[in-house]
């Protein structure tokens, strides 16, 4: 997707014609070949398992039921189509009250209630991708740069930096004290960039966190409003995986923070929180990014901005309704809880048997698995993208490489577990299990027979380049998850 | 003060504080048969709402495919799971087909050159940050929708040059107009890269002619680092299919399909106006240019359309027997309504451009002015906002060069309503010589509630912008 010729970026804009999406990255490899050979349990059992998408598929059986028994929450209903012209017709920029009020009662519930949040500040956006490029727009001008934890949510690069010309500097965080972030380690990436005479607007972070999967306990998040505060920065918390905590105490909201932190020590208008209902309750379709943010000019400002990407309104009606049904909300928390806790443990001890550990994780959709003792080489990454060839074209599972989230140290993958039904989690464990058994001591020559394999991969990856391919950047469902058709490659850059 | 972006502070989102006051005073006063037969109308919003019962019709009729169902069977999870950027093929290949059919079927659309956005406010920044950098410039006939100010420049660095047009030819794009424009960017050291129109036109109401499009195709063909674009938005509300000319045809009837113009012109489209959905966000762009598709697609991803709604339209376009039907209904009940308001309107003396399309008319009050100031537009439009207890839009909100025009919007209201507010018009006008006479004091007297409610603007002109009401200007 290279745009050589000089004539064509005249014509075009530089935006359109520079590699800022991201979506030119070698990742694709896993995903042309999970699209080339996908798994079915009856259809193809030998099929790569796509394991790369973080996705929250264990509870969706819930929210269906509640749309059968709830018809009038639908326009396209006998019950509901009285209210089609209302809806139809309404494209108010600040959204349906009653949709921002069940947005601001499920936002609490799944913080346990340790917060409330106020309708008011609740803005729409297309997704999260949307409220993420909206707070940009909103705190920085070209230029400008926010400091991030590494690894992060490979597709930032674009969401926050292709349109605003936003930079991003990353926190390395490191095995070495399990990726924590610590206020030292952001202060000292902060000196760094106003050394280099850069202007830093705010630290974003993801907590819990894509792709580590921990959360930040409250004294940290604590010192880092704190931090932000004393030098006037931004703090914007994407809690986009608020709910899908299954483990290991409470979350701790930022919102929690600023309620209890004594006053002198926090400048709320700094203080803005980023959410969608994408991962905690599995509908990326229905796109719902919400901005949530202390200042009142940031609220009025991402509220015109949410003209670019409102929600539908068919669909606020019927979250209106869903969300605001405290029983089956409730129910939902924690039905949906127990069954992420369950699915990471099988994942985990599953895991344990191929001698294969993970971060401790008691949040989202994946865990953070340690390879570095299968690398050929500890410091590279060429032998964490090798690695990854074999797990794709020998194991047959689509991960997501730990480069692909910048992480700083080679060998750590991102792999999913609930995007896929008992069975085929089953089944994936299995051939971990019989890879590493046979192959134990044996992986370095396994590397090495592989090399062919890789420069072939190469050339197909040119050719591949050329070819009229479509890439999704979002996973394509054609027309039904029942028939495996066309199904496009799909891009380790996603979140979802 | 904690330092956001400059986007964040200046006003480039197109706010005329102003124009607050329409609204202000209708947010306070909404006309309601029943509740407050006193009442503001609101003739400001662009909205048709002449068919929602065709469309409810077939709701019921359809409940089956509507919702989260496909032969039968349900499809919530793959619709739940579904945020592939291309969209659903059953829906863009639904839609192709709908805007061939509103053309005529005189050119066909290959669903493959078609970005999903949310919504034509998305759909037209998104084609911005393709085609122009920061500081680029985009030529725009005068008047234009006051929505541009904000979706084309604020968020892109991309600025506006208009190109004039005037009443004495019933503002149609001169060549001559065109040119000056491109020298007056040039003057301002801005690269143009593209001119974009609106056709049918907001707020005119008037297809695009073929000389017009002869015109910009020319200039277009010469230059050829310039796009056009054409926001096709209200192709659905003309009432006579024959005489609306899409630039799809003027690429095929040209033979332009083999050069490089065939890239340079892309379309915007949009459900909010023809099928009056503005609440389901469904905008699109359709470019000939891989480039463009390829980029935009991308960018679809900051605002991409609910897989539920998609669905819905899904089922809803691919039945063909429906949306031949709605086309038909939808032009004749347009056309009857527009002309109730031109008829109305004429016997009152008040004449309207002539048009052939959308929910709206351009209504010359150039009479009723007591000086061609814009000045004193504001203080006729202040009057009817007040007096007649109509809000209806100043041309000058539209940039248009002249004063005394003003879009009226017929279609977001019953025939009593529309009756009535052609009866308030009426009275105001009869009683015009009467108030001529005493118009100085009544100024003095609107000065006085003016400054009151301008101190409540600034209370909540965070709160009700013009873009509030989305459809407001469109």
């Amino acid at each position: 997707m290279g745009f050589p010729t000089k004539n064509k970026g005249a014509i075009l804009s530089r935006i359109a014609t520079n590699d800022q999406h991201g979506e030119n990255s070698e990742y694709f490899d896993g995903w042309k070949a999970y699209d080339k050979d996908p798994f079915h349990l009856s259809r193809n059992p030998h099929g790569i398992i796509q394991m790369g998408l973080a996705e929250n598929q264990l509870c969706l059986d819930l929210i269906k039921d509640w749309v059968k028994e709830n018809p009038k929450a639908s326009i396209c209903t006998l019950e509901g189509v009285h209210q089609f012209s209302d809806i139809a017709n309404f494209q108010d920029y600040h959204g349906l009250k009653k949709f921002r009020q069940a947005i601001a009662n499920f936002m609490g519930k799944a913080r346990g209630g340790r917060v409330t949040f106020d309708p008011e500040r609740v803005v729409m956006s297309g997704g999260a991708t949307g409220a993420n490029e909206t707070i940009m727009f909103c705190l920085a001008d070209p230029g400008d740069v926010f400091l991030i934890p590494s690894p992060y949510y490979a597709a930032f690069d674009r969401d926050l930096r292709w349109r605003t010309g936003v930079e991003i500097i990353p926190v390395p965080c490191s095995s070495s004290n399990n990726f924590k972030l610590t206020v030292e380690a952001v202060d000292w990436a902060y000196k760094k960039a106003q050394e280099s005479n850069k202007k830093v607007k705010g630290l974003i972070l993801t907590n819990p966190s894509n792709p580590l999967g921990t959360m930040l306990d409250k004294d940290t998040l604590t010192n880092l409003v704190r931090f932000v505060t004393r030098k006037n920065i931004h703090l914007v918390v994407d809690e986009i995986y608020a709910a899908t905590v299954f483990a290991g105490g409470d979350f701790v909201s930022v919102a929690e923070v600023v309620n209890d932190v004594d006053i002198s020590e926090v400048n709320v208008d700094l203080i803005h929180i980023v959410y969608s209902l994408s991962k905690d309750m599995g509908l990326p379709g229905f796109r719902v990014g919400i901005v949530y943010s202390y200042n009142d000019s940031v609220v009025s400002c991402a509220r015109k901005m949410s003209s670019f990407g409102l929600v539908s309104s068919q669909t606020q009606l019927m979250l209106a309704s869903m969300l605001s049904d405290d029983r089956f909300v409730d129910n939902f928390l924690m039905e949906s809880s127990r069954r992420l806790g369950i699915r990471h443990k099988v994942f985990t001890t599953g895991l344990e048997k191929a001698d294969i550990s993970c971060l401790t994780s008691n949040a989202g959709l994946f865990a953070w698995m340690d390879l570095r003792h299968l690398l050929r080489d500890r410091n590279s990454f060429e032998s964490e993208i090798e690695l990854w060839h074999i797990i794709i074209d020998k194991v047959k599972l689509n991960v997501s490489p730990g480069s692909s989230f910048r992480c700083t140290e080679p060998g750590w993958f991102r792999v999913c577990f609930a995007n896929m039904d008992d069975d085929t989690l089953h089944v994936a464990l299995g051939r971990i299990q019989d890879f590493v058994s046979k192959n134990n001591n044996k992986i370095v020559e396994q590397i090495s027979e592989n090399d062919q394999v890789i420069q072939n991969n190469n050339a197909k990856k040119q050719n591949w380049r050329q070819s009229n391919l479509r890439l999704s950047f979002r996973r394509l469902y054609e027309d039904g998850l029942s028939s495996p058709g066309i199904m496009s490659p799909h891009s380790p850059l996603l979140r979802a | 003060m904690v330092l956001l972006s400059r986007k964040a502070t200046c006003n480039s989102h197109g706010q005329d504080s102003s124009y607050f006051l329409g609204w202000e005073e209708y947010e306070k006063n909404p006309y309601d048969v029943i509740k407050n037969p006193q009442g503001i109308i609101q003739m400001g919003l662009a909205e048709n709402q002449l068919c929602f019962d065709l469309l409810e019709s077939w709701l019921e009729q359809n409940t089956d495919v509507a919702c989260f169902k496909r032969a039968g069977q349900s499809i919530f999870r793959e619709l739940a799971l579904f945020q592939d950027y291309h969209g659903l093929s059953s829906f863009k290949n639904a839609l192709a087909d709908f805007m061939s059919e509103n053309r005529g079927n005189r050119v066909s659309f290959d669903s493959n050159n078609l970005v999903l956005t949310a919504g034509a406010t998305s759909a037209n920044e998104t084609l911005m940050f393709c085609l122009a950098d920061p500081g680029d410039a985009f030529l725009l006939p005068t008047p234009y929708y006051p929505g541009f100010d904000r979706d084309l420049k604020w968020r892109t660095g991309v600025e506006i040059v208009p190109i004039q047009c005037s009443s004495t030819n019933g503002f149609c794009i001169t060549k001559l107009a065109l040119e000056e424009a491109y020298e007056q960017a040039k003057k301002l050291n801005l690269n143009v890269k593209g001119i974009l129109i609106t056709n049918p036109s907001n707020p005119l109401g008037t297809t695009t002619t073929q000389t017009e499009l002869n015109i910009l195709f020319d200039f277009i063909t010469k230059n050829k680092n310039i796009h056009l674009v054409s926001d096709e938005i209200y192709s659905g509300t003309i009432f006579n299919s024959s005489e609306f000319v899409s630039v799809m045809e003027i690429l095929k009837n040209n033979q332009l399909e083999n050069t490089d113009v065939l890239n340079r012109v892309h379309i915007v489209y949009s459900l909010s106006k023809d099928l009056g959905l503005p609440g389901f966000r469904v905008g699109a762009i359709y470019s000939n240019d891989k480039d463009v598709i390829s980029a935009a697609t991308k960018m679809s991803s900051f605002g991409l359309v609910s897989s539920q709604t998609q669905h819905l339209l899904s089922s809803l376009l691919s039945d063909k027997k429906f949306t031949e039907n709605y086309l038909r209904e939808n032009q004749k009940r347009l056309k009857n309504r527009q002309r109730k308001l031109v008829l109305g309107l004429e016997a009152i003396g008040i004449k309207c451009l002539k048009s052939n399309a959308g929910l709206f008319c351009w209504v010359d009050m150039r009479p009723l002015l007591s000086s061609k100031t814009f000045e004193a537009e504001k203080d006729l439009w202040k009057k009817i906002v007040y007096e007649v207890k109509l809000n209806i839009s100043p041309g000058s909100s539209c940039h248009c060069e002249e004063p005394g025009w003003f879009r009226v919007c017929f279609a977001n209201m019953s025939e009593e309503t529309l009756k009535l507010a052609l009866k308030r018009l009426k009275k105001f006008v009869d009683d015009g010589n009467s108030k001529r006479s005493c118009q100085k004091s009544e100024s003095q007297k609107l000065k006085g509630s003016r400054k009151k409610t301008m101190s409540n603007v600034s209370n909540w002109v965070f709160r009700l912008s013009f873009h509030d009401r989305e459809a407001e200007e469109r």
